[in-house]
């Protein structure tokens, strides 16, 4: 089904992709001309594969649950922002703060994301292709951030319990993030992440981890299965 | 918020429709600044001519030129709404001193290639009333206000101009704006307003009179210039942007072989020719971008 957003309003739409019918509604769409429209996709709740055709603006697929979401294009802020499950895949860049507060769900962004990518993450998988800009996972929680390229200034600061993985350069740690040592249960779960995002390509031992110190926040090992 | 645009034109090829361009760009960022718009534009020089954009507020036109044409010997005043053109070979320096002396009209901007418009009111009703659409040039600049610190009126609107052919617009707040003031009055540069944007224009005036370039002058801004920002910056023949090293301010460039276009968001550029194979990016925190010189 064709959602174009010259003809439909942008409510209308996000109205649409959020009351599937399931008896009667196929599980495909594609939206036409979103010319960098904001909350494009919001609040899905089905399982559903959108592709949108161009580029977005801010908060696309926020809070998405279960959808399946291609974008064909670049993203501006915030894109899957407080996602909860399901997939969003960006061909293009994406702005800040990406992936921001995201508390599950799998983010591949084919480009580079501008600073505070993984703002405060709470457990969602980010692969960045390329490489991300500066502040980024800050104080971020759980869930993986996974660079391909380089990190830019600060990266980690005031970090909880989110793994970091860096191919590329980082140009500077933030407070209390750390570069840790790559046991085999992380070059497992890299390498699984890894291919999830279609990078099989890749090799995990080529990537360094990073993560907390634990020593800017109160770390209690009893605790650690909330992250 | 506040709403940034603006276009330089890398060939000929859209010079005739720079204003069309212009204008659906601040039509699009109405939803970031919905108080004041405001638009420079750069056209063809004419030799030993100067222009200056003079916002005649309440004054009636016909009269206006007719007290000026005692002041001042002109080539030519055009209206254009609330605002008039004024072309003359005398020396600047004179008609400044005439100009700033007329209490009733606003002097928004003046130099050999650029014209100013700006007013108070929805960016569409901005737009139409100047009949931007129908301006041709080399580049534009353009703004959109959600007013902030200072209050809602023509000298609070964007863009700024402390210099000959010198326009900036703004999306941020600066935070040591009064200091700088203060330093800059000492050093000879006049201010209108109490808008912490003029005191950047006015920094920059202050650099380029003292012959750094507009790359170099935005550079030590960085370190000078204490705030949240994306400034874009025009000269008679230059075009740049800078944010500042937090980049809480967005910008979106967008390049094709005939254009340079920036806004703060990428909705603003969606109209543009061939804007779909642009090379769309970011302009990275704390990094100086120059067209032109």
């Amino acid at each position: 089904m064709k959602l174009d957003l010259k003809k439909l309003k942008l409510r209308k739409v996000n109205e649409t992709l959020q009351s599937i019918d399931p008896k009667r509604n196929n599980k495909n769409y594609t939206i036409l001309n979103p010319e960098g429209n904001h909350a494009i996709c919001v609040g899905l709740t089905d399982d559903i594969d959108i592709t949108v055709k161009g580029h977005v603006g801010y908060y696309c697929g926020g809070m998405n649950q279960n959808a399946n979401i291609i974008v064909e294009g670049n993203v501006g802020t915030g894109v899957a922002e407080n996602m909860m499950s399901g997939k969003i895949h960006v061909k293009g860049n994406a702005s800040q703060s990406a992936g921001a507060t995201a508390h599950g769900g799998f983010l591949i962004i084919d480009g580079d994301a501008s600073s505070r990518c993984g703002i405060s993450m709470k457990g969602i998988d980010i692969v960045v292709k390329g490489s991300v800009g500066h502040m980024s996972a800050f104080m971020a929680q759980s869930g993986n951030l996974i660079v391909c390229g380089n990190a830019g200034e600060a990266l980690g600061d005031s970090l909880y319990e989110t793994d970091i993985y860096i191919k590329g350069k980082v140009k500077s740690l933030g407070a209390d993030c750390i570069e840790k040592k790559m046991d085999n249960k992380h070059l497992k779960k890299l390498d699984k992440l890894l291919k999830k995002a279609n990078l099989e390509k890749l090799k995990s031992k080529d990537f360094k981890r990073y993560g907390s110190a634990r020593k800017l926040y109160n770390f209690k090992i009893d605790n650690v299965s909330s992250y | 918020m506040c709403g940034i645009v603006g276009i330089y034109l890398k060939s000929k090829k859209f010079e005739k429709d720079l204003g069309k361009m212009l204008s659906g760009m601040l039509v699009n960022m109405e939803s970031r600044g919905p108080d004041s718009a405001g638009f420079a534009i750069y056209k063809k020089e004419k030799k030993e001519e100067f222009k200056y954009s003079i916002c005649i507020n309440n004054l009636v036109f016909e009269k206006f030129k007719k007290d000026i044409s005692k002041k001042i010997k002109y080539n030519s005043i055009i209206k254009n709404s609330d605002h008039a053109i004024l072309s003359s070979k005398e020396n600047p320096e004179k008609v400044l001193s005439i100009l700033n002396e007329l209490k009733e009209i606003s002097l928004v901007g003046y130099g050999r290639s650029i014209e100013i418009f700006k007013q108070i009111g929805n960016p569409k009703d901005v737009v139409k009333k100047f009949n931007l659409e129908k301006f041709s040039g080399t580049h534009a600049i353009g703004h959109t206000r959600m007013a902030t610190e200072s209050a809602i009126t023509t000298d609070g609107s964007h863009p700024y101009s402390t210099g000959s052919d010198e326009c900036l617009v703004h999306n941020g707040s600066l935070s040591n704006h009064n200091n700088l003031r203060r330093d800059l009055i000492k050093r000879g540069i006049n201010f209108k307003s109490e808008n912490d944007t003029e005191v950047a224009a006015g920094y920059i005036s202050n650099h380029l009179l003292n012959k750094k370039n507009l790359k170099e002058t935005l550079q030590s801004g960085l370190s000078d210039l204490d705030g949240f920002y994306t400034f874009i910056t025009g000269t008679k023949k230059g075009f740049a942007i800078v944010r500042d090293e937090i980049a809480c301010k967005p910008a979106v460039i967008s390049e094709t072989k005939d254009y340079v276009a920036i806004a703060s968001e990428f909705q603003a550029m969606a109209h543009l020719p061939g804007v779909n194979i642009a090379n769309i990016f970011e302009p990275e925190p704390g990094i100086v971008y120059t067209w032109g010189n």
